[in-house]
């Protein structure tokens, strides 16, 4: 028997009569054929939450956090001070976003599937986490986006086709095939690179946005990240900075409740709300009903006028549900019960833009339907036009060459000796190919 | 590709600087030239810096432009990322080599990789300055050498200044440079160019060559090395204070060896480094950091490719060990006079015994090799070229 009192000893007694400490390790409340109950989330009336002014002091805003600021009301109407008080006209172009997202994302799922792409990611039930804020930043602010943020190009205009070149990787894909599909960069529409290591765009946010300050601009910058990737050590030097420097950035912690499998409790969701970090640092914060683009519109537009008024940085927690997988690598009946999605308390984001817009006598249910199938035609129109630039895998991409082109801004004599050796070897497969012969045929 | 530093720079005024001044003087130039440069760090700010490299900037360009940051690397080269997509040319101090790893992350998949993700639509046109090697006594986490991590990430330049005179040039290019650089300084040389001999007085930066400094701008190009002294007996390859070490230790074995400062690591001057070894036949590399898996093997590896033909003995690598850096047996650690001593490439290398240059390359290709270097006698070495 061991001593269980010795150091790294792994015995089962304590020291005298002090219990033995053990361990928690998070449990989401429902798995795989779980009846789905959640009634333990607090789901407060819409329009009770007050709106602080956007200049007050940040502890103004901490309660905020602890709440959920909502609009749009059982009865579809928006109500409260949050009220965005938006026309038709925009309201209606809002609606169109999101179904022009959600008809994309249908699209390019169902291309991976059909094996024209190697993966995609939907944003299904968080369109407005990223379409009403990008409605209510000025069209030159800059964004640092997570990789579920298709909605900010969407609205911004960025072409269709464009977004699916790179989607296939093809020979007409702005950044010549060698990000991973919905990895869009953007820079003349405002729009980071975006990367697949997470956290690291916050910190960068901050960097753009101290650099604006420094130079008297007044762009300001935003950024997003999955609650799961508020763990990383990014996101909290993000917030340090912010705070020290006063920096003009919005920060979104999109809170769609899973990081691939792991729920939200792995990144302290069981503690306190991902809002509440802002509480630490003494910067303003705000926790927002992300299924209702009224309140996400609002939120945004609080934060972005308080940043453009040097009154420094909002976090901003949307909390929201990812009604798909994670990606189309995923499967998620493995993990998590189906019924979340049906049961999920704060509906879904369209239908209830929709609903309000019926509501206001300023839409109807045969227009949406009639605009929805326009959106299937308007991306499938897009997709046959990228799709003549090659699909992923079909001979149909930039020249060999590019591949070694952009790792500097000039060609260093190592990577030219190895562009030299890459054309050989293509040569040993095809032996008459050339760059001229791929403009041919694609070889 | 044999060059020294730009021609035209003989006929600029001179003052004596140490590194350190080196340093700043480039940096206060180029604030002084490019209002987008931007400088910060831990420290960097009102105080000047933990080792001086930016005292007084902030005094002449204000707070905005010369700040000190949370200690947090990660957010200090991640926020320079963001700064350099806005358009800004940041200058981020690391305090320590050995604090960097914080900002790995953002050093290797953001600002390395910035560029090519995205088809040239964003770049990190940021130098990261960091004092770097030992012999200081600062123990494991202010001694090491990492620039061979570096050197492995596509994306980043490296540089290792190793007088006052290269410091200047090549901070000025790096700033200038539109890629991501890490700008390592050799702490130990920041004073005066130490040799090694660690039990005698360091000689002052004044009383050495290099420690003139010209006046105003200058560049030195990035990729370019530095022959430090031209010979015929063998060619070392060194950088940073090293490159004091390898100078003293053969001076003193009398060894007519060419000494070449590489300055920058990546891109590497590789031609100067081969029409080197094709005259000289012997190949010595010399660094302060860690062996296994250090430049130096990639420098061993790249000789062996391009020069084997010319290659008359083994490649050699003086190095520091595979162990952490000790505090109190800082100089059994070192690869100071005593290792490079005992090299075999150097012994029965005086001047005057060595080859003549016609018993060297290019050789016929039924040349036998002479089996002088007991290594070369093991069975499998001998085989190619050999028959």
């Amino acid at each position: 028997m061991t001593d269980a009192g010795a150091p790294g000893a792994t015995g089962t007694q304590g020291h005298g009569n002090l219990p033995p400490l053990s361990l928690h390790v998070p449990e989401p409340k429902f798995r795989p054929g779980d009846t789905v109950d959640y009634s333990h989330i607090k789901v407060p009336p819409a329009g009770a939450q007050p709106r602080p002014d956007e200049s007050c002091a940040a502890s103004e805003t901490h309660p905020l956090c602890l709440d959920l600021v909502r609009v749009l009301d059982d009865e579809n109407r928006a109500v409260g001070p949050w009220n965005p008080k938006l026309d038709a006209e925009t309201l209606r172009r809002m609606l169109r976003m999101m179904a022009l997202t959600r008809a994309f994302d249908d699209r390019m799922y169902r291309g991976q599937r059909q094996g024209k792409t190697s993966f995609y990611m939907k944003c299904t039930g968080e369109e407005a986490t990223s379409i009403a804020p990008a409605m209510a930043l000025a069209h030159d602010d800059m964004v640092f986006p997570s990789y579920r943020q298709q909605g900010i190009l969407i609205t911004r205009g960025y072409p269709l086709v464009e977004m699916i070149n790179q989607i296939y990787s093809n020979r007409a894909d702005k950044l010549k095939g060698r990000q991973l599909p919905i990895m869009y960069s953007a820079p003349e529409h405002a729009f980071f690179t975006i990367s697949g290591n997470l956290a690291t765009q916050y910190p960068q946010a901050v960097g753009w946005a101290m650099a604006s300050a420094i130079k008297g601009d007044t762009r300001i910058a935003a950024t997003w990240i999955g609650e799961g990737s508020t763990a990383e050590g990014d996101f909290h030097s993000a917030m340090t900075f912010a705070a020290v420097y006063n920096a003009p950035v919005i920060f979104n912690v999109v809170n769609n409740q899973w990081a691939i499998s792991s729920f939200s409790g792995f990144a302290g969701a069981e503690r306190t709300t991902f809002a509440a970090r802002a509480i630490g640092y003494g910067i303003a914060g705000l926790r927002v009903d992300g299924n209702d683009p009224l309140a996400v519109y609002a939120a945004t537009q609080w934060a972005a006028n308080r940043a453009r008024a040097n009154a420094g940085p909002t976090l901003i927690e949307h909390f929201t549900y990812r009604a798909e997988g994670h990606s189309t690598s995923d499967d998620p009946t493995q993990y998590r019960s189906a019924q979340e999605r049906e049961e999920w308390p704060l509906g879904d984001p369209v239908t209830r833009l929709l609903r309000h817009l019926i509501a206001l006598g300023e839409w109807s249910e045969e227009q949406h339907a009639a605009m929805d199938r326009e959106l299937v035609d308007l991306v499938k129109a897009a997709t046959r036009e990228a799709e003549k630039n090659g699909v992923l895998g079909h001979g149909l991409h930039h020249p060999f060459h590019t591949m070694f082109e952009d790792v500097f801004e000039e060609l260093p004599w190592h990577l030219r000796e190895q562009s030299e050796q890459a054309i050989r070897e293509r040569r040993i497969k095809w032996p008459e190919w050339s760059d001229e012969s791929w403009r041919e045929n694609g070889r | 590709m044999i060059e020294e530093a730009p021609v035209s720079l003989s006929e600029a005024p001179t003052r004596r600087l140490n590194m350190i001044e080196a340093i700043n003087d480039a940096l206060d130039l180029m604030m002084e030239r490019d209002p987008d440069v931007v400088v910060m760090g831990e420290d960097v700010g009102y105080f000047g810096g933990v080792f001086r490299a930016t005292a007084g900037l902030q005094k002449k360009y204000g707070k905005t432009r010369v700040f000190d940051t949370p200690i947090s690397e990660c957010g200090i080269i991640g926020v320079a990322v963001g700064m350099g997509a806005y358009g800004l040319r940041p200058v981020p101090e690391i305090q320590f080599a050995d604090y960097i790893y914080p900002g790995l992350d953002q050093l290797v998949s953001e600002a390395a990789r910035l560029r090519y993700r995205s088809a040239g639509g964003f770049i990190a046109p940021l130098t990261v300055r960091s004092p770097f090697g030992g012999g200081i006594f600062g123990g494991q986490t202010h001694s090491q050498s990492p620039e061979a991590l570096f050197t492995h990430v596509a994306g980043i330049k490296t540089v290792v200044p190793s007088t006052p005179h290269d410091a200047k040039g090549l901070l000025i290019a790096a700033i200038e440079d539109n890629d991501p650089v890490i700008f390592f300084e050799p702490k130990r040389i920041y004073n005066g160019p130490f040799n090694g001999y660690y039990d005698k007085p360091v000689e002052p930066w004044s009383r050495h060559p290099d420690s003139a400094v010209p006046e105003g701008y200058y560049s030195i190009p990035l990729g370019k090395a530095r022959i430090v002294r031209p010979g015929e007996a063998v060619t070392v390859l060194a950088y940073g204070t090293m490159v004091h070490v390898a100078e003293a230790v053969l001076r003193e074995k009398g060894v007519d060896a060419e000494i070449i400062d590489l300055r920058t690591l990546v891109p590497l001057d590789i031609d100067t480094i081969e029409q080197s070894v094709r005259k000289t036949g012997k190949c010595l590399i010399v660094h302060e950091a860690t062996r296994t898996s250090g430049f130096g093997a990639e420098l061993s590896a790249l000789v062996q490719e391009r020069c084997f033909y010319h290659l008359e003995a083994p490649i050699e690598r003086v190095t520091g060990f595979d162990t952490p850096y000790p505090h109190s047996l800082e100089w059994a650690y070192f690869p100071g006079p005593v290792r490079t001593h005992r090299l075999r490439n150097l012994r029965g290398q005086r001047r005057g015994d060595r080859y003549s240059p016609d018993h060297r390359s290019p050789r016929p290709e039924n040349h036998h090799y002479p089996p002088a270097h007991p290594l070369c006698a093991r069975p499998g070495i001998m085989l190619a070229g050999s028959a």
